[in-house]
């Protein structure tokens, strides 16, 4: 069985919405049928095999090569299998996505594991903002799963996030965690300004120091048991995060214009 | 049948279904891993007058437990699942919750009933407690004058044995107890079961109902040595003094491999020793649905 490889064949012109192309809807399909399936490009409707040469035949391992930044929503609604881009993908990777793994050894674009609650999401580079936050009306992001980011990612990471784990080894951007409202968020590098603005519950991991804002509030250093159950459960994952075993930590907590049952954790050696 | 001289009596132990649970407890070290196991597994010898059987199975190492701590691993019977839902949430309540450093872990993984262990406790946490799903399972953050008690929400229960026993028969007292002393701590060994009396030993067989109305069981007169001369004894004349051990474990499998392992360890001392006779206690089997036959469980074993 070799992957169902899909390689764009042309500079794209018009965002393309790769829905459809997922190993659950394309299961027990020949190429010749999937060459047929329908992809909304811009505002027309064309044949995936106009714009993908497609070889290979194991649906359950799909990979897409030579993506561009405008192939948006991959992944979206995924139940099973695997999803290997090489590439930039464009916005919604993994959207409501239900199971199974994505890898992207590249760029994402913004509102990536948007609504996903559960799988696994690694991106080999930068994630754009909205990063497991709620899509446009609704009321709560990313719902479970875990994310991995090794590059940065953009402004307003895990905004009303519910559940589920997001890990960035650089750099997050304004706003990380705001109107989060459970869940864990594990920066390495920097945050910019308004970290955990309006977070309601949820857990933020910091290794660096934050810039707060006046409604977070200091309780001082503590240790705390289950960050060891935490820090084991990243283990098995292609993070950094894998290799941390700490427990001793500055807990702020916030927002209190919001509650402030949520916590920002910063471990300073 | 006769091992190193001991009688092995041709009868069994009579035991009863019970649902059982494991609780793993973990501190800062070993020393307040038990005194969080042995304050929740006190004054839990009989489902008598107690609610529940308990005692601790075994020391959990720090590579082994669920958060790197040392602890202990602690089973708990009872009749049914309502005392043993009431009986594990009060005690961890007040045992664990209360006890420095302890946290409390699912020591039973894949199975179909859940039981309540953090799950009502985190009311406690009076609003400031955290909920946190790790690896698909809930664990309940209660903030506590030291820290945060952490535990899991639920933990498994499955259906189990427990009365599984057996009687060491000997010349004295001292001699008995030494001989129950060898076999506790060779079933401490064996895991899945724990022998819940005091020190793992019962002096205080019994049998079932009384010459008064109003008990339900009474002493064991047949095995009290000061009556052999009034009652219709199960002694002879040189037997001084006999003690129980009685066990509950997770399968009927577990029970057998433990009083295997302790009629052993006990007929180790021999006659020479003063061990006489060992034996078991039984309802005439018609209450229980497992039965421990001696000589069916001591099959070829040798000391």
């Amino acid at each position: 069985m070799n992957p169902l490889t899909f390689t764009l064949n042309q500079k794209l012109e018009q965002r393309i919405d790769l829905s459809p192309l997922t190993p659950d809807q394309l299961h027990g399909k020949t190429i010749e049928e999937i060459r047929l399936i329908h992809l909304e490009f811009g505002k027309l409707r064309i044949p995936t095999g106009q714009i993908f040469d497609i070889t290979g035949n194991d649906s359950n391992d799909i990979v897409f090569s030579n993506c561009s930044s405008k192939s948006d929503f991959i992944g979206k609604n995924m139940q099973s299998g695997r999803i290997s881009v090489y590439g930039d993908v464009g916005a919604c990777l993994g959207f409501q996505m239900k199971n199974g793994e994505i890898f992207v050894h590249g760029n994402a674009g913004t509102f990536a594991a948007s609504g996903m609650s559960a799988g696994l999401i690694s991106i080999n580079g930068n994630a754009g903002d909205f990063l497991g936050a709620a899509y446009f009306g609704d009321r709560k992001g990313m719902k479970g799963g875990t994310v991995i980011v090794s590059g940065n990612a953009g402004d307003r990471v895990g905004d009303q996030m519910r559940r589920g784990v997001i890990l960035i080894e650089g750099d997050a951007g304004n706003y990380c965690a705001s109107r989060m409202l459970a869940g864990t968020i594990g920066v390495l590098g920097n945050v910019g300004e308004h970290i955990g603005f309006s977070m309601r519950r949820g857990t933020v991991l910091l290794f660096k120091p934050p810039k707060l804002h006046p409604t977070i509030n200091d309780c001082g250093s503590i240790t705390l048991p289950f960050l060891k159950l935490l820090f084991k459960s990243f283990e098995p994952l292609p993070t950094k995060f894998a290799k941390i075993k700490k427990d001793r930590v500055r807990k702020y907590a916030g927002d209190i214009a919001n509650d402030g049952k949520g916590e920002i954790l910063l471990f300073n050696d | 049948m006769k091992i190193n001289g001991v009688e092995i009596d041709d009868t069994f132990a009579e035991a009863f279904g019970m649902r059982g649970t494991r609780v793993i407890i973990t501190a800062q070290n070993l020393k307040w891993a038990y005194n969080a196991a042995t304050a929740m597994t006190g004054f839990a010898t009989s489902v008598i007058a107690c609610g529940v059987e308990a005692g601790i199975e075994r020391e959990i190492s720090p590579d082994a437990s669920p958060d790197g701590r040392p602890g202990v691993s602690i089973l708990m019977f009872a009749m049914g699942s309502a005392v043993l839902m009431k009986q594990l949430e009060t005690r961890l309540g007040q045992c664990v919750l209360t006890c420095p450093t302890a946290a409390a872990f699912s020591g039973i993984e894949n199975v179909p009933d859940r039981i309540n262990l953090g799950k009502n406790l985190r009311f406690f946490g009076d609003g400031f407690q955290i909920s946190k799903k790790i690896d698909g399972k809930r664990f309940w953050r209660i903030p506590v004058m030291d820290g945060e008690f952490l535990t899991e929400e639920t933990t498994g229960m499955v259906r189990a044995v427990g009365g599984g026993n057996f009687l060491i028969l000997a010349e004295s007292q001292h001699q008995a107890l030494a001989a129950c002393e060898a076999a506790i701590e060779s079933m401490k060994k064996i895991p899945n079961v724990i022998m819940p009396f005091p020190g793992g030993v019962v002096r205080s067989g019994s049998k079932v109902g009384s010459k008064y109305k109003t008990l339900i069981a009474s002493t064991n007169d047949a095995f009290c040595p000061t009556l052999k001369g009034i009652t219709k004894s199960e002694l002879s004349m040189e037997i001084e003094s006999v003690m129980e051990i009685v066990i509950d474990g997770l399968t009927d499998s577990d029970i057998r491999l433990a009083m295997c392992s302790g009629i052993q360890a006990a007929c180790r001392l021999g006659k020479e020793n003063g061990i006489r006779r060992i034996s078991a206690g039984n309802y005439g089997g018609k209450l229980g649905q497992f039965h421990f036959k001696l000589h069916e469980i001591m099959q070829g074993v040798k000391v």
